[in-house]
């Protein structure tokens, strides 16, 4: 009988040997491949699991099988006002291979919405303060039909700085104002469309969160808040879920809110692609060849060339779990399938986290480039917090993050986040500084208001978010390191240290560790939550 | 000591900027009503023919384009120009404003800005839309009148092209308003001086000069059209 590899404790969680194949890292819109010590722990996602045999079928069951509310069905009549809120491009990433989940949604709920004679409905896109979509994305996301029926007039963007758009609907107990869309707010009904791709999406905050405005923003998206939530991605120890959840439950005392949330698996990539789903050491000869001719088109191609390349290609996402009804009976249901897919069993903190940045975040998606500020926020943010219990890097630990750091920024996506990470970042780092002195004045900026409502601007307040994702990062981690960056002054404004090589930056994050540190190597993308024991 | 809180202005470019019309526009609106039929002919045939001369002059340089646009005013009354400046922003301004210049100037408000309205074009021609837009002052050009009858030329000093960041910080300097926190907006490339005088420049339906001077300083580019 052949024994498995004795560094194969378990499929996701592997120990680099003397013998082990190099690891595939994400490096922007290239690759490193790179030799790691031995005794280094590489966490792998896990495999995708089965998908849905038939979603539509599976949609038009959760419709008439609600939890915790009445069938979709049994609360139509005609004459009802309806409004129906979908997540806008920030979910999944990358976008997913056509018919994307909310398509196939939004038909089932529309065909519904038809037989029962609702006809007074509209369909908004719950973008907070993301940028707009474009008329071409939207068309990629609800389909050709649905589009062309409704695109402009009855299928738009969510305005969060539209002159009487926004309606407060009351208070929290703890004082947070709780704001949405007028349309939504007036509403008999307000069906939302979600796509859940990791824990820290859909239940309360769908609502409360993407139809709300900058002021509706502020108990939650401040560095008080953020620093208080160990992870984001664990909602029990959040408080960004907590005070999105309370401000939910306002929500649901005043409108009738109806949910339809999915979960996806996680086949990121498939076709030419496929070997990045795997282990490196079950790497078959067809897959090293592969892996080393995109390396090499790569290597002759020009970054914007790599970018567009990238950014066409779309996940082969499948859904994998629907749920309709009430808020919280619904979010739970779809967190546990999240976390099925997700969650990796780990055992122990680790000194040094190594991880690879790749070209896409939610806030870039068909951007020209992923700019410093959101390089920061994929590292001290998004990967940080990728844990559930307690993080996987110890206190005083060591981020090393693998990104070319180029001083790009799309003018068009990110004009404020121009002038924040060249004026605000090079004076101070301290998020509440930042706050206090300058998130009001770009929040009011009438050009990035302007750039928001009628381009596809990020708003003006979005860029501080960005720096305050990374706070509770910031405070537990002892230093970043970035391997490979392109230039000097963008490291130095994020307060990162550069390292050419990542057996330099090995170095240099064991002389702040110690010789005995413990390394580990988040193998993501795809997504993956350390589950820590 | 408590300090009091610095304030600042929007500075709005009219023409191409919060309205699709321009100032030759405005004149062609006075060409074609003279008080006789025949001098409203006379002076619509020399404005149709002076167009081409008048794109070329302005492509060379704003100020040469005033010099030269604003004889054309030569001779007509004061009270007549005034009278039919109500009537031309009825007809020919009002439809003409940018729906979301209504939005740029509330959110200025809102933002804490006093708005001004900054044009080459003559003062009595835009009363009637500054009021209409709300906007606490109007920065325009005067024309010359001796014994009511327009002389042609502007009285100085004249706003055109460097001259509107000189004006803008006379203003600024007035009305204790901070330049550095000011925001200026404008669609021509011959506002760049006036734009580079503000901290907060915006470049608004751009022509292609200007829209690259924004990219290259990465200055917001806003689409109100």
């Amino acid at each position: 009988m052949k024994a498995l590899p004795k560094y194969k404790a378990q499929e996701s969680v592997v120990y680099i040997d003397t013998d082990s194949a190099p690891r595939i890292l994400f490096y922007g819109e290239d690759f490193l491949l790179e030799d790691l010590p031995v005794g280094t722990r590489v966490i792998y996602p896990r495999k995708p699991l089965m998908p849905l045999a038939n979603p539509r079928a599976a949609i038009r069951y959760a419709l008439t099988h609600p939890e915790g509310a009445e069938p979709l069905h049994a609360q139509l009549r005609p004459g009802l006002k309806v409004t129906i809120a979908v997540d806008d491009i920030s979910l999944p990433l990358p976008p997913m291979q056509r018919p994307d989940a909310r398509q196939l949604v939004l038909e089932a709920v529309l065909e519904m919405l038809a037989d029962y004679g609702v006809d007074d409905y509209e369909i908004v896109i719950a973008v907070a303060l993301h940028r707009h979509m474009t008329a071409a994305e939207v068309r990629r996301m609800v389909g050709d039909k649905i589009f062309d029926a409704h695109w402009p007039d009855r299928l738009y963007n969510h305005d969060a700085e539209a002159e009487g758009g926004i309606v407060e609907l009351g208070r929290t107990a703890h004082g947070e104002p709780v704001r949405i869309n007028r349309r939504c707010a007036e509403s008999d009904l307000l069906i939302y469309v979600n796509i859940n791709l990791v824990p820290m999406d859909g239940g309360h905050k769908s609502v409360a969160v993407g139809l709300t405005d900058w002021e509706g923003l502020r108990p939650h998206h401040n560095p008080t808040a953020i620093k208080k939530s160990w992870s984001y991605m664990d909602p029990k120890n959040s408080e960004l879920n907590h005070s999105a959840t309370r401000q939910g439950r306002i929500v649901d005392e005043h409108v009738n809110v109806f949910h339809i949330e999915t979960a996806l698996n996680n086949r990121m990539f498939s076709g030419p692609l496929d070997f990045l789903m795997k282990n490196e050491d079950d790497f078959t000869e067809a897959d090293r060849i592969k892996f080393q001719t995109i390396k090499w088109a790569l290597s002759k191609t020009p970054r914007v060339a790599r970018r567009e390349i990238f950014m066409r290609v779309p996940a082969a996402y499948e859904m994998i779990a629907v749920h309709a009804g009430a808020t919280e009976p619904v979010h739970k249901k779809i967190l546990d399938a999240c976390f099925k897919q997700y969650a990796v069993p780990v055992r122990g903190q680790c000194d040094i986290l190594i991880s690879g940045i790749p070209y896409i975040s939610p806030y870039n998606v068909n951007s020209k480039a992923l700019n410093p500020l959101l390089v920061q926020v994929m590292a001290d943010g998004y990967f940080f917090n990728m844990y559930r219990g307690k993080p996987l890097l110890r206190e005083g630990g060591v981020l090393i993050v693998a990104h070319p750091c180029t001083d790009s920024f799309d003018p068009v996506h990110h004009p404020s986040y121009i002038e924040f990470f060249n004026r605000c970042l090079s004076e101070t780092r301290n998020a509440e500084q930042l706050r206090d002195k300058y998130e009001e004045e770009f929040a009011r900026n009438p050009s990035y208001i302007e750039m928001y409502r009628r381009g596809n601007a990020y708003h003006g307040a979005h860029p501080f978010y960005m720096w305050y994702w990374g706070e509770n990062g910031r405070q537990h981690m002892g230093k970043v390191i970035v391997v490979g960056a392109d230039n000097a002054h963008v490291p130095e404004i994020l307060g990162w240290e550069r390292a050419d090589t990542l057996a330099e930056a090995i170095s240099m994050a064991r002389q702040h560790m110690g010789r005995s540190a413990e390394i580990t190597l988040l193998h993501h993308p795809p997504i993956l939550i350390a589950d820590m024991e | 000591m408590h300090k009091a809180r610095p304030t600042a202005a929007a500075f709005y470019d009219v023409d191409g900027t919060l309205v699709r019309t321009n100032i030759v526009h405005a004149f062609a609106y006075y060409a074609f009503n003279q008080p006789t039929p025949w001098r409203s002919l006379k002076k619509a045939a020399r404005t149709l023919i002076s167009v081409p001369l008048f794109w070329a002059l302005d492509q060379y340089s704003r100020k040469t384009f005033n010099d030269f646009f604003y004889r054309y005013y030569e001779g007509q009354s004061e009270d007549r120009l005034r009278f039919l400046a109500e009537e031309m922003f009825e007809e020919v301004l009002k439809p003409a404003i940018f729906k979301g210049a209504y939005d740029l100037i509330r959110e200025s408000r809102r933002a804490g800005l006093r708005t001004v309205l900054v044009s080459g074009a003559l003062d009595f021609t835009l009363e009637s839309l500054a009021q209409h837009l709300g906007v606490d002052d109007l920065i325009a050009n005067r024309m010359e009148f001796k014994d009511g009858i327009a002389t042609g030329k502007l009285i100085p000093p004249e706003l055109a092209g460097p001259n509107k960041a000189a004006v803008l910080r006379d203003y600024c300097q007035r009305h204790g308003l901070e330049m550095a926190r000011s925001y200026a907006f404008s669609d021509s490339y011959s506002d760049v001086p006036m734009l580079a005088s503000v901290g907060r420049p915006t470049a608004v339906n751009p022509d292609l000069r200007l829209k690259t001077v924004a990219r290259s300083y990465d200055w917001p580019i806003v689409e109100l059209r």
